[in-house]
């Protein structure tokens, strides 16, 4: 395959906001420490936000419920890791990933399945329709918010961490917790795994088509709708895993979650210009490292300063990074 | 002279003129009707929410704009008032610098926010305000110093509206007229006010433009109306009458706090009334919050009826439970959106118009 001619400018912001950041921060071993806290943030942003980005992209719809996939996923992660005890309690490492590699698959098939499921009763009668779409959508997550709140109560429940997964690595003075470098490498697996699909296998490249011009795929006799119900359903199931890396990562999980991570997914995928991957990664690991550097720096305006950079970026690119040709 | 006060818009269906004139009885005389003190803060808090929505309307209904910051609005008038209370003691030039303070503030915000994110489409402009609003209430929630954080801000207003006023010894009816009376009738009038004023924006000639950018933004362009000028003076309109019904509230309860002006939840309130009242008809707004209002107290009874009847079905028990209501209104949203997309309102003139579909 010819080599793709990457827009490379966009790629160096990600390593500018560290430059920029560690004058401000001073001492070398707290701005390490916070560079990989940013990118597992990162990471697990764009685990999410990857599905709901591919899912406008294809079909020009925009699901305003993602956010419960979020909570689902996390949810389910908690009632499998509390059957599973003995494994999550043990010191070593190995058993600890016996018990969470089952509660991430879990999740992502109930959230999958519930993806489904979303997508034929909420989703479907609305194509087109960017109004009703923004309001049923908006209503399923208020319906699924409330349904988990049925099955497993609205208070807050506790997710530890597994044993093995708890405390931190020193890398010289700096301090970097373990499932930090979970997070990091369980969100380049996904990112592998997806560009992978997308760019060397057919279906990977009808979506990619699909998100060009949708009408030219379908006039070439291939069903959009059914690649784009499986697009849904992955999509979902990300966010699924995504809910399960955050839940861990905050160490508790409530029924808003979903609604408030969304707020920092919708900024992931404005700044990655809407139904790009990549541009995605890079929203994500800018939003990451800034909470971070922000939330240590100042953390008053923590949120705002997402909200400044979305402003600069689109002010810069007002389609987002990489934009999607005929958006 | 009557038609002229509604703006030519009448509510064009006996069973919805009714109501509509029952509900009006129904707040003008709220506090000899409905004696209480719970009683009568329903009704102030219909009247509440009936600027809320009905400003929502106007963008949501009337414009096509769906923005999740229209609370931000609500906030800042609330805070507005709650802010100068405390800081410059309870005179009423405080309430004017605080009124006139957060009108200020909810026109710039809107002017940028309109600026920058209307000429993109629908789903940008709702994701940016969601963006916007939650980053806003973080804000008000961690500037505790001059917010008072997530306790809110208690204050005092001036002695006027205060229940310790009294104008006569003698009840009237066998109410006491004091200040709260006093209190409740000054939103009772803005509400008024507001509503007929609302009806005659959206019965201007600007109004019919707004509704054309609603149906065909690019056919209103080609006539020659400046869609983005349309949009953001409707957007800054919209905020003004949220900052109008946020001062309301601040006067009304003597306090201002993150849940109940900020917060996510009121903003899905607001888009529930404004859906299942009817989008694109002011009288929906006037509708909806009665029904909706009441309802929170009403719906959680029946609802706590059915979960004791079904207490051996856990299951089903634990979904009719009292604490799940929005679940239910949840359903009855999306049930309107798919087959009632111009709500109550909507659905009582169709039905005048067209007997047909009566059955």
């Amino acid at each position: 395959m010819k080599q793709m001619d990457i827009d490379w400018k966009p790629l160096m912001l990600v390593p500018l906001l560290a430059v920029l950041a560690l004058p401000l921060i001073g001492s070398g071993s707290t701005w390490l420490t916070l560079t990989v806290a940013g990118l597992a943030m990162g990471m697990i942003i764009f685990i999410i936000a990857s599905g709901l980005t591919l899912v406008f992209g294809l079909m020009d719809v925009l699901n305003f419920g993602h956010g419960v996939f979020i909570a689902l996923g996390a949810f389910v992660a908690t009632s499998v890791l509390g059957a599973m005890g003995d494994w999550t309690g043990s010191q070593e490492l190995w058993r600890n990933l016996v018990a969470v590699f089952p509660a991430m698959l879990i999740a992502m098939l109930v959230a999958g399945a519930v993806g489904l499921v979303f997508e034929r009763v909420l989703v479907r009668p609305v194509y087109g329709q960017h109004l009703k779409q923004i309001l049923i959508t908006m209503g399923g997550m208020i319906i699924g918010e409330e349904l988990i709140k049925v099955i497993w109560g609205p208070q807050q429940i506790p997710l530890p961490l597994p044993e093995g997964m708890r405390g931190a690595v020193l890398m010289g003075d700096a301090a970097i917790e373990k499932f930090r470098l979970v997070a990091l490498v369980v969100g380049l697996l996904v990112f592998g795994v997806l560009t992978w699909t997308l760019s060397r296998t057919k279906i990977g490249l009808l979506i990619r088509a699909g998100v060009q011009d949708r009408e030219m795929v379908e006039s070439l006799g291939y069903q959009i709708r059914r690649l784009f119900i499986g697009v849904f359903v992955v999509g979902s199931a990300l966010a699924g895993l995504g809910g399960v890396m955050w839940g861990m990562y905050q160490q508790n999980v409530i029924p808003q979650m979903g609604a408030q991570v969304n707020v920092l997914i919708f900024i992931v995928i404005i700044i990655g210009g809407l139904g790009s991957t990549g541009g995605a990664l890079i929203g994500a690991l800018l939003v990451g490292l800034m909470a971070n550097y922000t939330g240590f720096l100042a953390p008053k305006v923590a949120l705002f300063s997402n909200i400044a950079l979305m402003a600069a970026v689109l002010l810069w690119r007002p389609q987002g990074v990489y934009p999607v040709a005929s958006r | 002279m009557f038609k002229r006060l509604l703006s030519n818009d009448l509510p064009r269906d006996r069973t919805l003129a009714v109501l509509l004139i029952a509900l009006l009885i129904a707040l003008a005389f709220a506090p000899f009707i409905f004696p209480g003190v719970k009683a009568l803060g329903i009704a102030a808090k219909v009247l509440v929410f009936l600027v809320l929505v009905a400003s929502f309307d106007l963008l949501l209904g009337y414009t096509g704009i769906v923005s999740f910051a229209h609370t931000m609005f609500f906030g800042i008038g609330a805070y507005g008032i709650a802010i100068a209370c405390t800081r410059l003691g309870a005179t009423w030039g405080a309430v004017a610098v605080g009124f006139f303070g957060a009108l200020a503030l909810s026109f710039v915000l809107a002017l940028i926010v309109g600026l920058f994110s209307l000429r993109v489409r629908a789903i940008f402009f709702a994701m940016i305000t969601l963006a916007v609003a939650s980053a806003f209430q973080t804000l008000a929630s961690q500037l505790s110093d001059f917010t008072g954080g997530d306790d809110g801000l208690n204050f005092k207003l001036p002695e006027l509206l205060s229940a310790g006023l009294s104008f006569s010894e003698e009840p009237f009816l066998g109410v006491a007229l004091n200040g709260r009376l006093l209190c409740y009738y000054v939103l009772f009038f803005t509400a008024l006010a507001s509503l007929l004023a609302l009806l005659r924006i959206v019965n201007s000639p600007f109004g019919r433009v707004l509704q054309a950018i609603r149906e065909n933004e690019f056919r209103a362009e080609a006539i020659g109306y400046r869609v983005v000028v349309y949009r953001t003076v409707s957007s800054v309109l919209s905020a003004l009458f949220a900052t109008l019904a946020g001062v309301m509230l601040a006067f009304w309860l003597r306090y201002s706090g993150p849940d109940t002006s900020l917060s996510f939840e009121i903003m899905i309130d607001v888009l529930l009334i404004v859906v299942i009242g009817g989008m694109g008809t002011i009288y929906g707004a006037a509708i909806g919050a009665a029904l909706f209002v009441v309802a929170q107290g009403y719906l959680q009874d029946l609802l706590k009826l059915g979960s004791d009847a079904t207490a051996g079905l856990p299951w089903l028990s634990a979904l009719l439970s009292p604490d799940r209501w929005l679940l239910w209104l949840g359903v009855l949203f999306v049930l309107s959106v798919y087959y009632f997309p111009s709500g109550v309102v909507g659905r009582l003139r169709e039905m005048a118009r067209d007997p047909q579909s009566k059955h």
